[in-house]
């Protein structure tokens, strides 16, 4: 039995565990921040209805019938408009298109934007069904929407991991360089403390917070967005466990050299602002170029996002999650490693 | 060589082009309480440090308590209780807590609530770091240092910013600790508390130690305890005749606008330079005596004063 009030592992922990806990803003950014964060995304990319395309169609020479057409179909809501107004709302996207009669039928587009294309498709369907065609194949439609499928099932996975990311470089990196800016790391090597015992120590204090910012940020989504977790919670564990020992390294090492809070949180933005954006957060990775694919998927947080996804919504076991824990487990070492060739105790 | 709780020789620090110590030694006894005296930037902090085995000299040897830093370090970091300058204990943690928190690092040591006493933070130990006063704190930081129960004590500037009272305060844990057979090194610009506190007292300027001793011999080496201090009305031309001809004087010295005859006997002194000045049409704006101090021995040896203010 060890007694708590002697052991200096314990006290180490307590001590950055309380500074942690007694700190309001901490409290917020951890816990409360990730959670409205996903409540506000999940708000606005809630699953609507089959999307209704807006179209301009230019006043002239049988403009009736091309509206009367397009206003047949079920998801087409076209407005009759001068060529100049129609112009200006296609330029400020308030319509997908503008649709002049004649022959040929003239469809005046953007390529370039997302919605085009189905505006082009849905504007021709309805013009041929209008002018009488003949479907050669029939179709049945059948409407389905499958949990972990939509944003807030890919949105949820890709917060934790940021979190994970976030507090593990703030949790320990800041904790680190307040503690030397105070002198207070000289204060305690010159006392027969074990330093290996009070980086542990920011190691075990951080793991206290990550249960609990974990099992917030699942909670949350199970509970209010039915956001899956199909995998077990033991493998989930395993992934959440390495991802956080992961960037407590990177916290270690952004906190290694730094003497003010300014310094570290430079070095901070330096590590994770590439991959808020590369390592599919918010949106898919897949969305880069090509040749830049093996980049971001070898940054640590791609590999945790990997991971945390297939853990949750495909119900992944770990072995088939050998490539990302391997990922996270190199760059764990490389951060330590680093991380103690250039610690400053003063 | 069994009774030194310190022993150095030649210690040089150097920061780049800057020469903070520059060979220094250094014995203290074992029980003494023995003050570095000197004004900021002398080299005492540069000289503590690396005494505590947290600086490495860049020559010269360090012995504390019969023990080296490069083979004994954990040994010698058991029996050493430590202050260092300008230390921001947690804020966020209770008094207690801290004091618990610097137990768990040494094997042996006090009961918490022992040094809690020691120090008068008995009340405070539910309040936290960050709404104690300055006075409290420095005692926390010491109680800290004390909790080890330590052998050597270090404390770097322990009362710099301090009111009286708090200083006071303080004093009395440092003679509690001496009167229990524990040495003591600290550094000060305090003159006072110098006088107060060391047996022994070296005061360093420039890196060096220029005068080692009790605090009354280093005074008595003035030659006379008193110190008469006096300025003369704007425009009033100083008399060039000496003064040091007048009954008692020992030494003249003059800084700023004012002039300090250090002098054996100030009944005998003053009633001759009130006629000596009268004699010559000088008109006194202002006229002070005092009993020797620490100061006026470094004001005699360096011919500045020990504090900026």
């Amino acid at each position: 039995m060890i007694d708590l009030r002697t052991n200096s592992l314990v006290q180490l922990t307590l001590w950055r565990t309380r500074e942690f806990l007694r700190e309001p803003e901490a409290i917020f950014w951890v816990f409360a921040f990730p959670v409205l964060l996903a409540f506000a995304l999940g708000l606005a990319f809630q699953a609507r209805g089959a999307e209704t395309v807006r179209v301009a169609v230019q006043r002239g020479n049988g403009h009736g019938d091309v509206d009367a057409a397009l206003r047949a179909a079920p998801n087409i809501e076209p407005v009759v408009l001068d060529s100049g107004d129609a112009q200006r709302r296609l330029r400020s996207g308030r319509v997908a298109m503008v649709v002049t009669a004649g022959d040929p039928v003239t469809l005046r587009y953007d390529s370039t934007r997302a919605e085009s294309e189905l505006a082009r498709a849905v504007v021709v369907n309805a013009l041929e069904e209008a002018a009488g065609r003949r479907d050669v194949v029939s179709i049945r439609d059948v409407r389905v929407r499958e949990r972990g499928a939509r944003y807030i099932d890919f949105l949820i996975p890709g917060l934790l991991g940021l979190n994970i990311m976030g507090t593990g470089l703030w949790g320990v990196g800041f904790g680190i360089v307040k503690t030397r800016q105070q002198r207070l790391l000289k204060r305690c090597i010159a006392s027969p403390m074990r330093k290996s015992q009070y980086l542990m120590a920011q190691m075990l204090a951080r793991l206290v917070f990550l249960v609990l910012e974990v099992t917030a940020v699942i909670a949350f989504g199970l509970l209010v967005f039915q956001v899956p977790l199909r995998g077990s919670v033991i493998t989930l564990t395993l992934v959440v466990f390495l991802g956080a020992v992961t960037f407590a390294g990177f916290g270690l090492l952004v906190a290694s050299r730094a003497r003010t809070i300014e310094g570290v949180s430079g070095l901070m933005n330096v590590v994770m602002v590439p991959m808020w954006i590369g390592s599919g957060v918010f949106f898919a990775y897949s969305h880069f170029p090509d040749p830049m694919q093996p980049f971001l998927k070898a940054l640590p947080l791609t590999a945790l996002n990997d991971a945390l996804r297939a853990v949750m919504l495909d119900g992944a076991a770990a072995t088939s999650l050998v490539w990302m824990l391997g990922n996270l487990t190199l760059w764990a070492i490389a951060s330590f490693v680093l991380a103690l060739r250039l610690f400053r105790w003063q | 060589m069994n009774d030194a709780a310190i022993s150095c020789s030649g210690l040089v620090k150097r920061y780049g082009i800057v020469t903070a110590v520059a060979g220094l030694d250094l014995d203290v006894r074992r029980g003494e309480c023995f003050g570095l005296l000197g004004p900021n930037g002398a080299g005492k902090t540069t000289t503590i440090e690396m005494i505590q085995g947290i600086l490495a000299p860049d020559e010269g040897t360090i012995e504390v308590l019969g023990m080296n830093w490069s083979t004994d370090e954990r040994a010698l970091r058991e029996r050493i209780g430590t202050q260092l300058q300008e230390t921001k204990l947690p804020e966020k943690l209770k008094v207690e807590e801290v004091v618990t928190l610097f137990r768990s690092f040494y094997k042996h040591g006090s009961q918490v609530e022992e040094v809690l006493e020691t120090v008068g933070l008995v009340e405070k130990r539910e309040a936290f770091v960050v709404n104690l006063s300055g006075g409290q704190r420095q005692r926390l930081a010491v109680a800290c240092a004390l909790v080890c129960s330590p052998d050597l004590l270090f404390l770097d500037e322990p009362t710099t910013g301090l009111d009286p009272q708090a200083r006071h305060a303080l004093w009395n844990v440092v003679e509690t600790f001496r009167r229990g057979g524990g040495t003591t090194l600290l550094t000060t610009h305090y003159m006072e508390e110098a006088e107060q506190l060391c047996d022994r007292v070296a005061i360093i300027d420039h890196g060096k130690i220029i005068a080692l001793g009790s605090p009354s011999r280093l005074i008595a080496s003035l030659g006379a305890e008193q110190v008469v201090e006096f300025a003369l009305e704007n425009g009033t031309p100083m008399p060039a005749d000496t003064m040091e001809r007048l009954p008692g004087v020992q030494r003249v010295t003059h800084d700023d606008q004012r002039t300090r005859l250090t002098v054996s006997t100030v009944h005998a002194t003053v009633p001759a330079l009130m006629k000596f000045l009268e004699d010559r049409g000088a008109v006194l704006s202002e006229l002070t005596t005092h009993h020797a101090t620490l100061e006026d021995v470094f004001l005699a040896l360096t011919g500045r004063h020990l504090r900026d203010d």
